[in-house]
């Protein structure tokens, strides 16, 4: 019951560094809700689940009420002579019509969030992701071929700061406020690649290539680890991403093997497209 | 004919008696249960602290693939062993003849047969985990078995090869006995007695046993074709070959997802006769409560890749199958609301079968309720793989398939046996349990909205205070099951003695098991009851 004893210490410790903490996508401690969404996906999944927690709750809360009351009310003691009906059309039409008005109220944002968040039509960048036993690879076509793996950092080695069984020898590092291409696939058996806070999860499967996409609001650490069994190591092939405003990734980037010019074609497509947006705003 | 009854060894081992067989059925479901519930135990303590302590291998390192071959026996144990065994085996034998008034199954020694291949099935599947898998001994696959983890690639020992012979055998003797089933309840009701006279419980089995018809030679065919890909160079699900392991689990789940009807079905069945004894009422809506079933088992199949939201589908189809995900709350809402309609207005007695049943509506709901979460394509992005869905899936069956399980136990016992459980002890087996299968798994759900995934043997440090909660919640479970059988022992020694209505059914509530003795006579209705 160690932790129950320590529920207020650590609370109490977590509002004190939460306004310093620069690690936004990881688990916390008695949580009971999503992790902070960090992109427009994440957050368009968390209104939406939002909506579907007070209908459940209500469903679920107005089905018990029920059961207490019959509980209450027509125990044997409470009502010695049972009824004997076995039939109410209304009733029974009112069942049966209400769920599918509350399913319609359901399904309409339902696809609103299936559909925004399936694919971006122009990605500014795209970031290409492997899964292996037990491991990920990562490239970045749009910058030189940057490529490297991504291990997670044994119990042994955790240093100062590092999440246990989240943090990663080499740091996946993106833009914010950039429409990222993810494409993932795998080199051996079925993984899953996930950030919780992005509201990004794709299976990693070999001879395919999934298409997810994000765009990253803030600066920030954020982790997920593989979602589909793969073998013995599954919990040990986490994924850690390194958010960082837009001239830092480009910093970043061709001190790593991009070159100048792979961003002036970036932005020069990125300004075409804005552009072509205006044009069409005008149009309109 | 009443008095001829075969010695020991030609009763219990060449049994063609229906009810002899769902005896035996029950005793392998309680067995197998005992054995996949002692695994989850093993899983909980494990999980109860991060950090590995008790899976190691030899030289003190985690053992991952142990834990794999842990969460694999859990679950197929469960599925395969204990609540199909049970509920359509046990219950489903002893009382959908009972309930038509029929001497016996249609088939009697191909009933037989059904109860042993699953033995050897089950004994193939316990012994796979001996044998070595290829990363380790024993298959560390999931209950999905999906390549190419399964295939040579993940599992390169035979280990695999014996836990899909025993998924073979397993579905043969689902698919005889569903066969078995439908020839009974079509040809060998009892004069009178209308499909729409037929009990609930007889309902749910004849759906049931379609259900087991269509969906199992489709497992059949995808554990076989894995089985040509891993011994005989085929490639069905091998890219490198131009094979695609997406195509296993459409065909998994084209089965998996009528099979999560197949373990819930027969279990409304059993709770609407107990909610109806027990308020004794007739049952509220019988032919919307009959329709529901067969339109649940309907819509089953054309919902499975609601199992496969993050496999890469296109748009649309993810939007098909939520649509079509979410059309199941329909009839499953008219079941529920049915339920307590039924116990409205009634003069309820609050006997442990009735307990469980007021429990399975109770947390049925919540597991339902969950599910029209995951029907969402959009939304599963963020709970796929994670314990909100094992959250989800053990509020239905752990609480919903197992409490019905229980529920036609304490419900039945009497008849089966001839003597009765003593009431207090149910209770307090009752409360010990629905306690304790709430610790487990209510915290889950937080675990999975929190992002934690599942199939994990250890998880960072922040899932730790939901992870012990629910550790708990499964020792207290765990220790109710033990008390459990308990009960079941003292019962068959010491049970008091019982009558052939000991729960004073009604004429409204009436089923034929309640107008012969308890025991039954070995062969029952020498006299062909008429249903008015």
């Amino acid at each position: 019951m160690k932790h129950i004893r320590n529920f207020f210490l650590i609370l109490t410790a977590f509002l004190i560094t939460l306004p310093s903490a620069a690690i936004a996508g990881v688990p916390e401690l008695w949580g009971i809700n999503f992790q902070k969404a960090a992109s427009p996906l994440a957050e368009r999944i968390h209104d939406f689940h939002n909506l579907l927690l007070w209908i459940i709750i209500a469903i679920a809360v107005f089905v018990l009420l029920l059961l207490v009351w019959v509980i209450l009310r027509y125990n044997h003691k409470a009502n010695p002579e049972p009824k004997q009906f076995t039939h109410n059309v209304l009733l029974e039409v009112v069942w049966t019509l209400v769920p599918i008005a509350i399913l319609i109220i359901i399904a309409v944002p339902s696809f609103r969030v299936l559909y925004y968040n399936d694919r971006t039509e122009n990605p500014e960048m795209t970031l290409k992701i492997v899964g292996y036993q037990w491991y990920w690879g990562y490239e970045y076509p749009d910058h030189g071929n940057i490529a490297f793996d991504s291990y997670m950092v044994a119990d042994e080695d955790i240093k100062e700061g590092q999440q246990r069984l989240l943090s990663t020898d080499t740091q996946v590092v993106l833009p914010v406020d950039t429409d990222i291409q993810l494409l993932i696939s795998a080199g051996d058996v079925l993984h899953s690649w996930t950030i919780p806070a992005f509201g990004v999860k794709m299976d990693a499967i070999p001879g395919r290539w999934n298409e997810a996409w994000v765009r990253i609001n803030e600066p920030g650490t954020y982790y997920g680890q593989c979602s589909e069994l793969c073998g013995k190591d599954h919990a040990y092939m986490p994924i850690e991403i390194k958010a960082v405003p837009k001239d830092e990734f480009r910093a970043w980037a061709i001190e790593n093997g991009a070159s100048e010019e792979d961003f002036q074609t970036a932005a020069l497509e990125a300004s075409d497209e804005e552009q072509q947006t205006t044009e069409n705003t005008k149009e309109n | 004919m009443g008095e001829h009854k075969p010695g020991f060894f030609a009763r219990w081992f060449m049994s063609t008696n229906h009810k002899d067989i769902g005896t035996l059925y029950i005793i392998f479901s309680i067995i197998a249960g005992l054995i996949g519930g002692f695994f989850s135990m093993v899983m909980r303590a494990e999980l109860q602290d991060p950090g590995v302590q008790f899976l190691l291998d030899e030289a003190g390192n985690p053992d991952g693939h142990m834990w794999n071959v842990f969460i694999t026996a859990h679950g197929l144990i469960m599925v395969f062993f204990v609540v199909m065994p049970g509920l359509i085996g046990g219950f489903g034998n002893w009382f959908v003849p009972l309930m038509i008034g029929a001497p016996d199954m249609a088939f009697p020694r191909l009933n037989n047969i059904s109860f042993w291949l699953i033995v050897p099935a089950f004994l193939l599947l316990l012994g796979s985990a001996f044998v070595d898998g290829g990363p380790g001994p024993g298959a560390g696959t999931g209950w999905t078995v999906y390549p190419p983890l399964s295939d040579l690639l993940g599992h390169s020992g035979l280990s695999v090869d014996m836990a899909i012979f025993a998924l073979h055998l397993a579905g043969a003797s689902s698919i005889l006995g569903a066969a078995n089933f439908i020839t009974t309840i079509f040809n060998m009701r009892a004069p009178g007695m209308t499909l729409h006279k037929m009990p609930l419980f007889v309902w749910a089995m004849l759906v049931t046993a379609f259900l087991l018809v269509l969906a199992v030679p489709v497992l059949g065919g995808a554990i076989t074709m894995l089985l040509t890909d891993r011994n005989f160079g085929t490639a069905f699900f091998n890219p490198e070959l131009g094979g695609d392991p997406v195509l296993y689990q459409h065909l998994f789940w084209f089965f998996g997802h009528p099979e999560v009807y197949i373990m819930i079905l027969p279990a409304f069945g059993i709770i609407s006769h107990i909610v109806s004894v027990f308020s004794k009422k007739p049952i509220f809506g019988y032919l919307g409560m009959a329709y529901a079933m067969v339109a649940i088992g309907f819509v089953g199949f054309v919902v499975w890749a609601h199992h496969m939201y993050t496999v890469g589908l296109d748009v649309n189809t993810k939007a098909y199958f939520t649509a079509a995900t979410l059309i199941i709350a329909v009839p499953t809402g008219i079941k529920i609301f049915s339920w307590i309609a039924t116990m409205w207005g009634g003069s309820i007695e609050f006997k442990t079968p009735m307990l469980f049943a007021i429990g399975f509506i109770a947390l049925f709901t919540i597991g339902g309720v969950t599910g029209v979460v995951l029907a969402n394509a959009g939304m599963t992005v963020a709970l796929h793989d994670t314990y909100y869905v094992v959250a989800h899936f053990h509020y239905v069956l752990s609480l919903g398939a197992v409490f019905a399980l229980f529920a036609g136990f304490y419900y039945w016992i009497g008849k089966m046996s001839g003597r009765q459980y003593p009431e207090w002890m149910g209770v307090v087996h009752f409360w010990t349990t629905f306690i304790g299968v709430n610790l487990i798994f209510f915290p889950q759900h937080f675990l999975g909205l929190q992002g934690m995934p599942r199939r994990y043997i250890d998880y960072p440090d922040a899932f730790a205070p939901w992870n012990e909660i629910s550790s708990y919640g499964a020792y207290l479970a765990g220790a109710s099951t033990v008390f459990f059988c308990f009960i079941v022992i003292y019962t068959l020694l010491a049970g008091r003695r019982v009558g052939d209505n000991y729960w004073n059914a009604q004429p409204q509530s009436m089923t034929l098991e309640w107008t012969v003795s308890s025991p039954p006579p070995f062969h029952q209705f020498d006299i062909q009851p008429k249903v008015k």
